[in-house]
């Protein structure tokens, strides 16, 4: 009639989940001394927030009434050109692959977001576990002290760990380059010792006539791992305090900018899923301004990003995905501003063993055709980057609710696996 | 000339200021509510009900082979009854005056009150406006949640029998801000279409507690659900139309599908799936699913909404998931918990407040949440399925927020405290929730903590403001004024957990606070809170 309560199986599982690896004997073979592809993969997600424009990002049509003042340059990939904003990407774009024809049902932002963090439709009786998340679950890493999924800057609604439980839920950072989010106790190392002291005791004084259920209930769990946490080593990726300063200057001293870096330190120490997100894409008016402010900020972060990735041989063992929730309408409004426009929008996406220098799918130069050439579905992208991950994209788990739910139902793309 | 430019930027500022204390004076009710006694005979007969529900209880109890737990302790329930009705925990002020109540039927009496407290009509309304509206932000400018969840507080609050107000959803026309009952509708519209598959999902899902969702698609794997079925029952919207006016609905507008096999459209006619009888002849399309639904032979709808209300009080609802409950009994067959509650309800004009009142007076409610299976973890199964001792739910996070900014405050923090108290306590409420994880529209699901949310509650700006010892915050008055270190102790437990410290922990701390180097008391007393708020006890409704 009621659920029951947790089961030793169940905290087992949690326990994993909670990433409680330091119950378990250090592994030799840290994640983060291995490189090339033999490496665990792992999964960036760079969140372009309010719907970028296709056409001011990887599909510009310049020259034509549907293309607005946005030129076009030649990048690395032969016969590929991107908006003539991204100069610095478009040197490293033959590391990635293009998609310009990708298609969602979803339109509003919240239920777009939805649509491309998971794959699925916004559904009122399950929600479903963002990539990232999925990926923590599937490859957990004991060695891993810090939060396997992180989430860098402000990314408008937040990923979740869905049916999956909260514990998939990415850790937040909203001031991504600074350190990690709650870390510093507020008070000195000897008043905060006496603190914990202190819940020691009080913690006694409710267990008692309910120690068992007290356990089940993991809140000591929680605690002892975020305590564990606040004294790892590993916690120092989320600083860039120690980095060269060209090094920083190279990604551009922007949240977004920083964020990158913190995210190319945080593969490094074997991290599974992490997002950074830009805001500022949903140009209703002033779409061009809009694109080409935003664009001096993406183009240094996500450039260098590749860049390094590739010198540290680590593009091999982690997919960069470059989206947003939808595009932008063909049409240009009265305010010169583009709308939502969930068909036909673009993004980008390599490494981790993908095939690079891909350009699939194609719009309508003058903005006719609602749907692009071979149109690509999220679910699709998706089953992709789970192949390519190592991650059985088809397997189906049993929801809360004992609905059967795969992880992802799309079909991988052939012309992106190697 | 500066002396002028200098008075001239003061007396705007001035008047500002005024008109804000002014504003905030005259929010402020002078007199603090004290509802009328019950009747006499109200209470007599809302107790027959009570004993219905405590000899099924019992019944569960005997056919588990379990015992039930000791009665908790009357403070404990206190804090039950805040956490459950008002999203938050007593405030120093509330436990002061609820020990000096010396009169019969203490918990009883107080509980009528809470439930006539807007309190609760605020907190309830936020909480059932997520099954009734969900999460969503929705669509921009048609849908108002503030307007919705508004105007349901007012409903629960007036006592307007529940059943009309679930019609009024259902059925109403006009624009979402005047007529906030309309937001029902434009909830469901995206990308400027309305979607009736969305609501006639939402509405099975939220009034009838069945999930017939999957149906849209195909039918239901299990249940009796077929899809021609929910497209009957999608129809029923098919006459709404939005416009710059509002919600209305259009004779004659007909409701078509697209057949996913064909791809073809066809027309699809209103239709309900069962309880023919109950669909009326006349009316609007809506009006008459309103009836349908609400209709005193549709048990599915006090049994959902019964269910319901049973998750908010006790943290899980009775039959889990809240929203896909097996069919009604059939005469004949045995009653279960909801049926008894429900029945109830709908013989009392589906009053909210007496359901709520039902479900926290059940012995289940008031019994201790320790337990000898607790202690040792043998058949701590079964005497949790069998609520056999107060179930030890998380709170959500509303609930966490809540609870923090009472106990840093010795009032009440309620309607007439000051606007800035209340604007205070909205903010953070706002913000904690954003970065402790809003749980959208399962609320009433199992959850497991995360490290995220305990390293918030440890070094988190929300932590360290609540707790910090400023002039006008708990930590801060208690260490000022407390006459003795252990009152001090003592009043600190009480605004934190509901009750006083034990032995050990008074000794504890009072070791830092007359001890060979004694601390200061403000910082004791920060340390104090800050140690509550991180216990279990704390984050854990027991």
């Amino acid at each position: 009639m009621l659920p029951s309560t947790l089961h030793r199986r169940d905290l087992l599982r949690f326990a994993a989940g909670l990433g409680l690896s330091f119950a378990v004997p250090g592994l030799d073979l840290r994640a983060a001394n291995r490189r090339g592809p033999e490496r665990p993969k792992s999964f960036i997600l760079l969140w372009m927030n309010g719907g970028p424009s296709q056409l001011e990002t990887w599909d510009p049509h310049p020259g034509t009434t549907i293309g607005g003042p946005t030129q076009a340059i030649q990048t690395t990939i032969p016969d590929c050109q991107i908006s003539s904003e991204y100069p610095l990407l478009a040197e490293q774009l033959h590391r990635v692959s293009v998609i310009r024809s990708l298609t969602s049902k979803e339109g509003d932002h919240e239920r777009g977001t939805y649509a491309v963090r998971t794959g699925y439709r916004p559904d009122p009786t399950t929600i479903h576990p963002a990539l990232g998340a999925i990926a923590v679950h599937e490859l957990p890493d004991s060695a891993v002290e810090i939060p396997q999924f992180v989430s860098l800057g402000d990314p408008g609604f937040p990923s979740r760990g869905g049916y999956l439980g909260d514990r998939f839920d990415p850790y937040r950072i909203f001031n991504p380059g600074e350190s990690g989010q709650n870390i510093t106790p507020n008070v000195d190392d000897e008043r905060q010792q006496r603190r914990l002291a202190a819940l020691r005791v009080t913690s006694q004084a409710f267990r008692r006539g309910r120690t068992q259920r007290v356990e089940n209930t993991l809140h000591q769990h929680n605690l002892d791992a975020a305590l564990k946490m606040m004294t790892s080593d590993q916690l120092k990726a989320f600083s860039i305090k120690d980095e060269a300063a060209e090094v920083k200057q190279a990604y551009g001293d922007t949240p977004f900018g920083k964020g990158c870096l913190v995210a190319r330190r945080l593969v490094e120490q074997g991290v599974r899923a992490i997002e950074v997100a830009q805001t500022g894409f949903d140009t209703h008016a002033d779409n061009f301004t809009g694109h080409t402010l935003r664009a001096k900020i993406m183009d240094p972060a996500i450039a260098t990003l590749l860049t390094e990735l590739e010198e540290r041989d680590l593009l091999a063992s982690t997919v960069v995905l470059v989206i947003g929730e939808f595009g932008r309408s063909p049409a240009i409004n009265p305010l010169e501003g583009r709308d939502h426009w969930p068909t036909g929008f673009s993004c980008l996406v390599g490494g981790g063993g993908l095939q690079a220098g891909q350009v699939i799918g194609a719009t309508d130069p003058e903005g006719k055709e609602k749907t692009p050439t071979d149109p690509i579905e999220i679910p699709d992208l998706y089953a992709t980057i789970m192949q390519t991950m190592g991650i059985d994209y088809a397997r189906e788990l049993i929801t809360p609710i004992g609905r059967p739910l795969k992880l992802s139902t799309g079909t991988p793309i052939e012309r992106l696996l190697g | 000339m500066s002396l002028r430019r200098l008075w001239s930027s003061v007396v705007p500022l001035g008047i500002a200021a005024a008109i804000v204390l002014l504003v905030a004076a005259a929010a402020r009710s002078p007199v603090h509510p004290v509802p009328p006694a019950p009747a006499p005979d109200q209470l007599a007969e809302a107790e027959a009900v009570v004993a219905q529900v405590n000899a099924l209880l019992q019944q569960q109890w005997t056919d588990y082979g379990v015992t039930p737990a000791e009665p908790a302790d009357e403070l404990q329930i206190l804090r039950r009854l805040a956490l459950s009705l008002h999203g938050s925990i007593p405030s120093l002020e509330e436990i002061r005056r609820f020990e000096a109540d010396d009169q019969p039927q203490r918990l009883e009496r107080w509980t009528i009150q809470m439930v006539r407290d807007r309190r609760f009509a605020d907190y309830f309304a936020a909480r059932l406006a997520r099954s009734f509206i969900g999460a969503e932000g929705g669509q921009f400018i048609i849908f108002r949640r503030d307007r919705f969840t508004n105007w349901l507080a007012d409903q629960i609050q007036s006592g307007r029998p529940f059943d009309d107000v679930v019609r009024e959803m259902i059925s109403q026309e006009g624009l979402w801000t005047g007529v906030p009952a309309t937001n029902y509708i434009t909830q469901a519209v995206a990308d400027g279409n309305l979607d009736q598959n969305k609501l006639a999902g939402r509405t099975v899902r939220a009034f009838l507690g069945q999930r017939i969702d999957c149906a849209q698609c195909h039918d239901h794997p299990f249940a009796d659900w077929k899809q021609a079925q929910f497209e009957g029952l999608a129809a029923c919207f098919g006459e709404v139309r939005i416009t710059g006016t509002g919600v209305d609905d259009s004779p004659g507008r007909t409701f078509k599908v697209e057949d996913r096999m064909t791809l073809e459209e066809r027309e699809v006619a209103p239709n309900v799936p069962f309880g023919k009888p109950w669909w009326p002849a006349s009316g609007s399309y809506r009006e008459r699913l309103a009836t349908w639904v609400t209709h005193p032979e549709n048990r599915r709808f006090e049994r959902a909404i019964t269910n319901r209300v049973w998750g908010l009080v006790y943290g899980r609802a009775w039959i889990t998931p809240v929203d896909d409950l097996p069919n009604p009994s059939e005469p004949g067959e045995p009653t279960d918990l909801l049926d008894l509650l429900g029945k109830d309800f709908r013989e009392h004009d589906y009053d909210l407040r007496r359901l709520v009142y039902l479900a926290t007076a059940c012995e289940t409610f008031r019994i201790s949440s320790t337990h000898a299976a607790y202690e040792t973890g043998d058949r701590i199964g079964d005497v949790e399925e069998s609520l056999a001792a107060f179930p030890l739910v998380r709170l959500r996070p509303e609930q966490m927020i809540g609870a923090m900014c009472q106990s840093a405050s010795i009032k009440t923090i309620d309607q007439n405290s000051h606007l800035l108290t209340r604007f205070l306590r909205f903010v953070r409420e706002q913000d904690f929730i954003k970065e402790y994880g809003d749980l959208g529209e399962a609320e009433l699901e199992e959850r497991s903590g995360t490290i995220p949310q305990a390293l918030l509650r440890m070094n988190g700006r929300f932590a360290n403001e609540v707790s910090n010892a400023g002039p006008v915050s708990a930590s801060g008055r208690i260490s000022a004024m407390a006459p003795t270190n252990e009152a001090a102790i003592e009043t600190a437990f009480l605004c934190c957990l509901t009750r006083r410290p034990t032995a050990e922990e008074s000794t504890f701390f009072l070791a830092d606070l007359s001890g060979d180097e004694p601390r200061g008391r403000a910082q004791v007393m920060e340390d104090i809170f800050w140690t509550l708020f991180n216990s279990p006890e704390f984050s854990w409704n027991h």
